[in-house]
């Protein structure tokens, strides 16, 4: 038996950065990633006003909010506080649950796809039916109503949310190692008294890496809207605490008069999920080979 | 076929058992008590017991379960608790402004799609691919809310075109539907622009351009309904993903469909409504996806079942 049949090369991910180089849109994606972490890391320094104070000034002398431009940059919300530093902010609740929320959901979904395609059998069966069933959920439906009951923390609405989003990544990643499992070179190790974890560790996971990475990426964008729409619902996270879904709740009855406290915090979701699913996309088509698209 | 057709009905089955009990068991662990909302603050202990006893909420998980899927196979649905009605047509009632919603919304979501995939195609790695592609980028990233709002403000309240929200006439219907339409396109366009690539690339397509016929013969004609195909069995799959952009859609526009039914009962802890609407998505989803896989062979006999 050759060497090329005991190792196989795992997926190159040295090479990713200069490929991805000469992608506009990749480039674009990452420009506005980098643009939102920096809003979000530096909200205390740039932000012009505190988030939570009420400006006796940020309101008309009816109680209205005032309209952006002037003092304050984007206007003001409902209780006269600067909506650009509480958009600032926000990016930070966001970032906070796209991270968490996602990086849980990403290992509940590796481990469970990974387990499934490795040992198959009855294991294999049961976790796999189990994802099946999850993917029959009306997921929305449930993390509503998940939180709603839960009266949540920011840590409760990452969990929740993780929860119903870890279901696409175990069945790709159970796809993936169902077929790698079948590979020469896995029958090869195992032939030569590789222990279960070492093959599964330094065989099987170095050729997941890049479908991890990827669904690493795009999951960001699925948690940060998931995230906007139970904010959005007053279930999600709670006021005080800015969130760009929870400033369109606070400020909707109001939304006629004063559109821009809807459309800046609209915007900004937009931004950030269409970020992280331009570069996962770019990324897909860098390292995944079987995915790529058509172009 | 026929095998497999009965193993994917009996698989079918299976799920929705299983949705079934789980959305029971975490029904009953959470930390919510339907009891305390029913008999509202200043009830006496003894009230609070009595109603619990009444409803058999005193009996164990398996017990409840048990009874609640006796009565489901029987076409009860259970009661809710307060609006004092039968689950099953407080569902019915609702469930033909929730399917005429969807209806129109997958009806916008393949209009806009598909052209824009169709035209992605033709002019493919020109500027308007590429304007149509970051366009489909854009309606995947942006959440419900945002894009009803914005159609809200924009058709609604600034143009006036169509009233703010309701329900009854087509008037009513056109928002609604095209926020679902401009959410789902995205996906829809980026399928489409592959699968036509793909046709045009293919031999038959070659063939009837060497016999001389009119490109935009050939496009119609040959090209396009081949390129459809596949789409089609996606419909099912889609359904999904839909359900949940519902709940949203039917808040924002006060339309009276499930959605609205299922948020309005969770906000009053009113348990077998939740369960109920749960059980008809989760339905809906289970039939979607087997409907995609059933049509998907008839459509491209290539596909061959195991």
């Amino acid at each position: 038996m050759s060497d090329a049949a005991l190792q196989s090369a795992a997926p190159r991910i040295d090479g990713v950065w200069t490929r991805l180089r000469r992608r506009k849109i990749a480039l674009f994606g990452m420009a506005l990633v980098v643009l939102i972490v920096g809003a979000a890391l530096l909200a205390p320094w740039i932000a012009p006003y505190d988030p939570f104070e009420q400006h006796f000034d940020g309101l008309t002398l009816f109680g209205e909010p005032l309209p952006p431009g002037g003092d304050y940059l984007l206007g003001t919300d409902l209780l006269g506080r600067d909506l650009f530093s509480r958009l600032l902010y926000g990016a930070r609740t966001s970032l906070f649950i796209g991270v968490v929320a996602n990086g849980i959901a990403l290992v509940i979904g590796t481990v469970i796809g990974l387990t499934a395609g490795f040992f198959q059998g009855w294991i294999g069966a049961v976790l796999m039916r189990f994802t099946d069933l999850m993917m029959a959920f009306p997921a929305l439906l449930l993390a509503i109503c998940l939180a709603a009951i839960f009266q949540p923390s920011l840590w409760i609405v990452a969990f929740v949310i993780a929860m119903v989003n870890w279901v696409q990544t175990a069945r790709v990643i159970y796809t993936e190692t169902l077929s790698l499992t079948a590979r020469d070179f896995i029958a090869a190790q195992r032939t030569l008294g590789a222990s279960t974890a070492r093959i599964l560790f330094k065989h099987i996971l170095p050729h997941l890496m890049p479908m991890i990475i990827v669904w690493g990426t795009l999951g960001i964008s699925t948690t940060v809207l998931l995230e906007a729409t139970l904010s959005y619902l007053g279930v999600g996270v709670q006021p005080p605490t800015p969130s760009w879904g929870n400033i369109i709740f606070e400020n909707q009855t109001y939304f006629q008069a004063a559109p821009w406290l809807v459309f800046f915090p609209g915007a900004a979701i937009v931004v950030l999920a269409l970020a992280f699913n331009l570069v996962g996309d770019a990324l897909r088509d860098v390292l995944d080979p079987t995915l790529r698209g058509s172009d | 076929m026929a095998s497999y057709t009965v193993s994917r009905l009996v698989q079918a089955v299976l799920i929705l058992l299983g949705v079934s009990f789980i959305t029971f068991f975490l029904l009953y662990v959470l930390p919510a008590d339907p009891v305390r909302q029913i008999a509202g603050r200043s009830a006496t202990p003894q009230t609070v017991a009595n109603i619990r006893e009444q409803l058999g909420l005193d009996q164990p998980f398996i017990v409840q379960y048990w009874r609640y899927m006796a009565g489901l196979f029987q076409g009860d649905m259970g009661r809710s608790y307060l609006q004092k009605t039968d689950v099953a047509t407080l569902i019915a009632a609702r469930l033909p402004a929730s399917l005429l919603l969807m209806a129109a919304g997958i009806g916008a979501e393949l209009v806009i799609g598909l052209t824009m995939g169709i035209v992605a195609a033709l002019w493919r790695g020109r500027a308007i691919d590429n304007g149509l592609m970051m366009a489909s980028f854009v309606t995947v990233s942006a959440p419900q809310f945002v894009v009803a709002l914005l159609l809200l403000y924009l058709f609604a309240v600034t143009l006036g075109w169509f009233p703010i929200g309701g329900y009854g006439t087509l008037a009513h219907l056109v928002l609604p539907a095209l926020t679902l339409g401009i959410l789902g396109s995205g996906w829809y366009a980026r399928m489409m622009r592959s699968s036509m690539i793909e046709v045009l690339r293919a031999d038959f397509v070659r063939t009837a351009r060497a016999k001389g016929l009119k490109r935009s013969r050939v496009i119609l004609r040959h090209a396009l309904p081949n390129a459809v195909l596949p789409i089609i069995a996606m419909i099912g799959i889609d359904i999904g993903i839909f359900m949940g952009g519902i709940v949203i859609v039917e808040g924002v526009f006060g339309w009276p469909g499930i959605g609205q039914l299922a948020w309005q009962a969770i906000q009053r802890v009113d348990i077998p409504i939740i369960m109920g609407v749960t059980l008809v998505s989760a339905c809906a989803i289970v039939l979607g996806n087997l409907l995609a896989d059933l049509i998907t062979p008839l459509i491209d006999p290539r596909i061959r079942i195991r």
